[in-house]
């Protein structure tokens, strides 16, 4: 579903490059992970996959579901199925939760074709799904993200992340600032998303995430390249050892 | 008094021309001892120039100058009118005329309603103390030499009395026809203790268009004001609101401005009882040749009293805005609650907004605070916003009703907040960026 080829990244604003020839497939149904150091570049990756600006795409290319991502604005990349969980959400004062949702749905679904869910089906479709997440009432009447506490912003993303079902999920340290508690809900709101026809990419220091969200392949990132690939094991390598064999191994 | 600096004599020559031929209206009655004693008071001021302070960062000589520059007609198509939703007494005048058959019959409980012109012609005790007088007042220590010639020259106006709760709004809907209407209109509201009001206001009303609006605000009454400023982009209008607040009573002011090639809106509010509250808010959106003004000044004379200065502006193709607010603290004038925020969103970079806080305090227990900022939208939210799937005009337009949203949260009638939303959101979208 998303293939990266040779993809090489620069920053726009200086001769900086941060993704330096990554390769990475993820096929519909499958989990993986992927983890590395501070600064190895997993947020620029996934802010490239989104569609942010700032960056140039120097080489490669990305495929997702047989379109040139690339070439997508960010709108046309959510509509096409693909939904990052941001690592530092944004709030935005003044845009109720609701009311960005819904826009957010049905801007979605006018791009796909299909029609405007009414009021009644979105109120109990995200009431439902706030429910799982035990997100309040209260917060969903709140402007996007304004006071939520680190942890709630967190269950929020993943809250958008059910009600815009995407086919593609990529989570940035979503475990990051969770409680245990916390961490259980966002992995049983992910866990319920999982599905033959879903793919998911998930960015995290921890083996913890990983316990709940079991992925098949885990890839290690350093220095702006995918390093190694392998299962499950290697997070639990990466928990018990550090970074510094696996680096030392592929240098 | 007014003290005034000796005049120059471009500001006589100025003056004058403007009066030369002018005559006070028709059958003034008892109003013609106020209507001189205003003639007075712009003899005294001058017309103002662009050399005043209080005029730095806005052209005043368009908004009198004669004759009045010719403004189009704007034609908003099928759309329907502001205010159209609502239930409320409507009063319409065209190019500044009163047309009673375009309107509703003026019977209110608990509201008296008649027009100026007639009102100058009987003994009406309560009318002559508002006449003019809050005009006056407001004239220390900043001159509005604008509203002493409104004072002066407006032939008629609406004039309201409320003794009780008004069950219904007053709505006085101005409409342009006239491509060279010059039009002065001048009302006078008094609320009794106790009594409430919502007053709406809503059209272009001329091609320009010089109104005063005094508001006696009594003991525990309270006063709702919603107004949008017509759409004709080309008319030019200079307003004065002059409001006098007795003790626990309320008064919130809120104003649309949409387009208009020249529109200065001042506020004057003055806190005579102990535990009053002023909120006085706007939002104004611009493209193009737009300028638009608010000049605020409150003055707290009494205790305990909370005023709120609220206003936003989002400009485009070249628009400018300008914001200059008062807060002023008379000796005495303890544990008084000051707030004033004005900003702006500059959607290009031929856009520029020009602010002046101003603060001046005499009494020591005190809390007042302002700020002003002038920005772009924040490409990280933008950013944020389309990464769900809105699409990048959409999400522009989100964050622009965002940045509004504090003035309109001033509107304190659900219905009404409703209503001007919508016509803030037909602005965006008609004035989205091409391609
Ligand atoms: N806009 C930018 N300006 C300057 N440097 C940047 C910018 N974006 C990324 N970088 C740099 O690129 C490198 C990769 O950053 P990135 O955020 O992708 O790392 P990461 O793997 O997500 O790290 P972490 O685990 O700490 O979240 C870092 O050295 C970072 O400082
Ligand atoms: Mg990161």
């Amino acid at each position: 579903m998303l293939e990266i080829r040779n993809l090489h990244v620069k920053l726009e604003e200086e001769d900086k490059e941060i993704l330096k020839g990554v390769d990475l497939t993820v096929e519909a149904g499958r989990v993986h992970a992927i983890m590395g150091p501070n600064g190895s570049g997993k947020s620029t990756l996934s802010y490239v996959l989104a569609g942010r600006e700032g960056y140039e795409v120097t080489e490669g290319e990305v495929l997702f579901l047989g379109q040139n991502l690339l070439e997508m604005e960010p709108e046309e990349r959510a509509a096409a199925g693909l939904f990052l969980a941001f690592q530092y959400p944004v709030e935005i004062p003044g845009v109720g939760n609701m009311t960005f949702l819904r826009t957010a749905l049905n801007a979605q679904r006018k791009a796909r074709g299909e029609p405007e869910i009414s009021a009644a089906d979105f109120l109990k479709l995200v009431r439902e799904k706030a429910r799982a997440l035990k997100i309040d009432a209260d917060m969903l009447k709140r402007p996007v993200n304004v006071g939520f506490s680190g942890g709630e912003k967190k269950r929020n993303e993943i809250l958008q992340m059910a009600v815009l079902e995407p086919k593609l999920c990529i989570l940035d340290e979503t475990d990051s600032g969770l409680d245990v508690d916390a961490m259980r809900l966002v992995a049983e709101g992910v866990n319920a998303l999982r599905s033959p026809d879903r793919g998911f990419l998930v960015i995290t220091h921890y083996q913890r995430l990983l316990d709940h969200i079991v992925p098949d392949v885990v890839h290690i990132m350093a220095d702006g390249r995918i390093v190694k690939t392998g299962g499950p094991e290697l997070a639990l390598e990466v928990e018990k050892n550090g970074y510094a064999d696996i680096l030392k191994e592929v240098a | 008094m007014v003290a005034v600096a000796k005049l120059t004599p471009q500001k006589i020559a100025a003056t004058e021309a403007r009066l030369e031929g002018a005559t006070l209206p028709e059958g003034a009655g008892w109003a013609r001892a106020a209507r001189e004693a205003a003639l007075e008071r712009l003899r005294a001021t001058g017309l103002p120039a662009r050399r005043d302070e209080y005029w730095r960062y806005t052209k005043p000589e368009p908004l009198y100058e004669l004759p009045a520059p010719r403004a189009a007609v704007f034609d908003a198509g099928g759309e329907a009118p502001v205010f159209g939703e609502i239930d409320r007494v409507k009063l319409v005048f065209v190019d500044g005329v009163f047309d009673p058959d375009a309107s509703d019959e003026p019977s209110l409980a608990g509201v008296e309603i008649a027009r100026l012109s007639e009102v100058t012609q009987a003994d009406i005790h309560w009318a002559k103390d508002l006449f003019g007088v809050l005009e006056a007042r407001g004239q220390s220590p900043v001159p509005r030499p604008l509203a002493a010639l409104n004072t002066a020259l407006a032939p008629d106006g609406v004039v309201i009395r409320v003794t009780g709760k008004a069950e219904k709004p007053v709505s006085l809907i101005y409409l342009h026809r006239d491509e060279s209407s010059d039009a002065m209109l001048h009302h006078l509201v008094r609320l009794e203790p106790g009594a409430e009001l919502t007053l709406l206001e809503n059209g272009p009303a001329a091609a320009r268009f010089n109104k005063v609006l005094e508001v006696d605000v009594a003991d525990g009454a309270r006063f709702h004001h919603v107004r949008a400023q017509g759409r004709d982009h080309e008319r030019l209008a200079a307003t004065h609101i002059f409001a006098r607040l007795g003790q626990e009573s309320t008064f919130k002011s809120f104003t649309l401005t949409a387009n208009g090639r020249l529109t200065r809106n001042e506020t004057v509010v003055e806190f005579t009882g102990d535990d009053a509250v002023a909120h006085v808010a706007g939002a104004a959106v611009g493209d193009g040749d737009f300028h638009h003004d608010d000049t605020i000044f409150i003055t707290h004379g009494a205790e305990r009293c909370e005023s709120r200065q609220v206003f936003k502006k989002v400009l485009r193709g070249g628009a400018m805005g300008v914001f200059q607010g008062k807060i002023l603290v008379k000796p005495g004038a303890q544990k008084t609650d000051g707030y004033q925020i004005s900003q702006a969103l500059l959607l290009d970079e031929g856009s520029a907004f020009r602010a002046k806080p101003e603060l001046e305090i005499y009494a020591d227990d005190v809390a007042c605070s302002h700020g002003s900022t002038t920005g772009a939208i924040d490409e990280t939210l933008l950013f944020y916003l389309r990464a769900r799937g809105i699409p990048l005009e959409e999400a522009r337009g989100l964050l622009i009703l965002a940045f509004l949203a504090e003035a309109i949260e001033e509107i304190e009638d659900e219905a009404l907040a409703a209503d001007i939303t919508a016509r803030l959101e037909a602005w965006i979208r008609r004035h989205r960026r091409a391609g």
